[in-house]
C-alpha cells in the first residue's frame, strides 16, 4: 500500500482515455460477472474499466459504478480471505469491511500510481493481516521526513497501469506451471516460504529460487514497456 | 544514498504478500523507508497481486451482501480512521517511520543491556519464535562470531559493519542463514545501530564465542 493510499488530485472524467482493461481484454479470465450492470449517469458504458468506475465513486459518489465495482471485486475478495483462512461468515463481513474501504477512500485512490485492483488487494490484505492475523503491519510513511525519496524519472517512463496489468496478465499466463503455482501460493496461502516448501516437499532454497525466477519473467516483461 | 545491498525477492514478495511475520515485515518496511529501488519492487509486487486477485476464482457473495454495503455507504460514524496514527514522540530522523512505531518514547528510553561494546535492546518481545532487537556495536568492534539455527536479517541504521560478505551501510540488509558462519565488525568513526531479527537462537562458534556463550547470549 505504498502509493496506493497517497493522496493525489483526481484527473477531470473529460480526460479519461477510454483504453482496454486487463478486466475487460483478459476474456479467458475467469470472471463470472462481467461489468454489465448500466449505469445511470450515462457517462459510463458497460465496458467501463474499474479505472474510470472508481473515478465516478471518488469525483461523483457514484452508486452505481460502486455496485459493478462490487460484484467485481467482492467474490474475488471474498474466494481470497477463504483462501486465506476466514471461514465463511467472516469472509462475508471482511468483504463489506473492504468494499466500504473502497468507498470511503475512494478520494485516495490514484490511478495514475496503481490498478483498482492493486488498491483491493492491499486494502483487503492489511485487512486480513488486521482481523486474521491480529498483528500490525509495519509500513512506510510517504510523508515520513526520514524517507529517502525517490530520484526523478523521465516522465516517458509512466506506462498505462491497463497497459501494464495486461503484460503481467500475458506473463504470469506464460510461467512455467510450478513457478505460477508458487506464486499463487506465496500471495493467497498465509505461510512461510519455508511452510510452503515443506508441504511441496522442496528444499527452502528452491521454492527461493523458483520464486526469483518467476520474478525475473515479470520483470521483464514490464521492462520491456518501460 | 541508495542502499546497495537488498533484501531478497522472497522476502519482499512475502511483505507483499503480507505473508510475513511482524519482526521480518519490519525489518522489510524499514529498509523500504530507506530504499526507493524496493519501494518499487514492492509496487509491482502489489500490482501482480492485484492481477492474481483479478485472476482468482470467484465465491458467491451472500444474497443480502450488496444491499447490506448499500445501506451503509452512507453511515459516517464508521468512517475509517487514518491508516498512520500521529506521532507518539519527536521525530528522530535515523528512524524511519515503521520503526520509530515501535520505539515507544525514543531510541534512548529503550531497555538498553551492554557488554562489551555491545549494546541490545529487545523490540516486539510478544512475538514468539523471533528475537527482535536494536543494536549498538562500538565503532571498531567485532562482534563474536556466530551461525544461526535459522535465518538472521540485519539492517544497519547508521554507521556500517563488515564481513566476508561485504560492507554494509544505512538501509543496507544483511541476511544470514544456517550456512553462514560470520565476524561482522563495526566500522571506525561513528557506532554501529542495526536492527536485527533472527527466526532461531544463535549459535557462537569461535572459541572465546563458546566461552561467552551462557553469558552473552546473544
Amino acid at each position: 500500500m505504498l502509493n496506493a493510499l497517497a493522496i493525489a488530485p483526481q484527473p477531470p472524467l473529460a480526460s479519461v482515455v477510454v483504453g482496454k482493461t486487463a478486466l475487460v481484454i483478459g476474456s479467458a479470465l475467469p470472471l463470472e460477472r462481467r461489468m454489465r450492470v448500466g449505469s445511470t449517469s450515462g457517462k459510463l458504458g458497460t465496458e467501463a474499466s474499474a479505472e474510470e468506475l472508481m473515478t465516478a465513486v471518488a469525483e461523483r459518489r457514484d452508486r452505481q459504478a460502486f455496485v459493478r465495482l462490487f460484484e467485481t471485486f467482492g467474490p474475488r475478495v471474498k474466494a481470497y480471505l477463504i483462501r486465506q483462512g476466514a471461514d465463511t461468515a467472516s469472509a462475508e463481513d471482511l468483504v463489506q469491511d473492504v468494499m466500504l474501504t473502497v468507498w470511503r477512500r475512494a478520494q485516495q485512490f490514484d490511478r495514475s500510481k496503481a490498478a483498482v485492483s492493486t488498491w483491493v488487494f492491499t486494502i483487503a490484505r492489511n485487512r486480513r493481516i488486521d482481523t486474521l492475523r491480529r498483528a500490525r503491519r509495519p509500513e512506510i510513511d510517504p510523508d515520513d521526513p526520514a524517507l529517502v525519496p525517490e530520484p526523478d524519472e523521465p516522465a516517458d517512463r509512466v506506462v498505462e497501469t491497463a497497459q501494464r496489468r495486461a503484460s503481467l496478465h500475458a506473463a504470469v499466463g506464460e510461467l512455467p506451471e510450478d513457478q505460477a503455482r508458487l506464486l499463487r501460493l506465496a500471495y493467497f496461502e498465509d505461510k512461510s516460504h519455508s511452510v510452503i516448501a515443506e508441504e511441496l516437499a522442496l528444499p527452502l532454497g528452491t521454492v527461493k529460487s523458483r520464486l526469483r525466477l518467476a520474478m525475473g519473467k515479470l520483470r521483464a516483461a514490464l521492462e520491456t514497456m518501460e | 544514498m541508495m542502499p546497495e545491498h537488498h533484501p531478497g525477492d522472497d522476502l519482499l514478495i512475502a511483505y507483499a504478500a503480507g505473508s510475513q511475520d511482524e519482526p521480518v515485515a519490519l525489518v522489510v518496511a524499514t529498509h523500504l523507508a530507506l530504499c526507493p529501488r524496493c519501494r518499487k519492487e514492492v509496487e509491482r509486487l502489489e500490482e501482480l497481486g492485484g492481477v492474481l486477485l483479478e485472476e482468482h476464482k470467484t465465491e458467491a457473495l451472500g444474497e443480502d451482501s450488496l444491499a447490506r454495503v448499500l445501506a451503509r455507504l452512507d453511515d459516517a460514524a464508521l468512517e475509517a480512521p487514518d491508516p498512520q496514527a500521529p506521532e507518539p514522540a519527536p521525530v528522530d530522523p535515523r528512524m524511519p517511520r515503521p520503526l520509530r512505531n515501535y520505539l515507544g518514547a525514543g531510541l534512548e528510553r529503550l531497555d538498553w543491556t551492554s557488554y562489551r561494546g555491545l549494546d541490545k535492546a529487545e523490540l516486539l518481545t510478544e512475538v514468539p519464535g523471533f528475537r527482535t532487537r536494536l543494536m549498538r556495536i562500538k565503532s571498531g568492534t567485532a562482534m563474536p562470531a556466530h551461525t544461526h539455527e535459522g535465518t538472521e536479517l540485519t539492517l544497519v541504521l547508521a554507521g556500517g559493519f563488515s564481513d566476508e560478505h561485504g560492507h554494509f551501510l544505512r538501509g543496507d540488509v544483511a541476511e544470514a542463514d544456517a550456512a553462514t558462519d560470520h565476524r561482522p565488525v563495526a566500522d571506525p568513526g561513528e557506532d554501529c545501530l542495526c536492527l536485527a531479527v533472527t527466526d532461531a537462537p544463535l549459535r557462537l562458534t569461535g572459541p572465546f564465542g563458546r566461552l561467552l556463550n551462557p553469558f552473552l547470549r546473544i
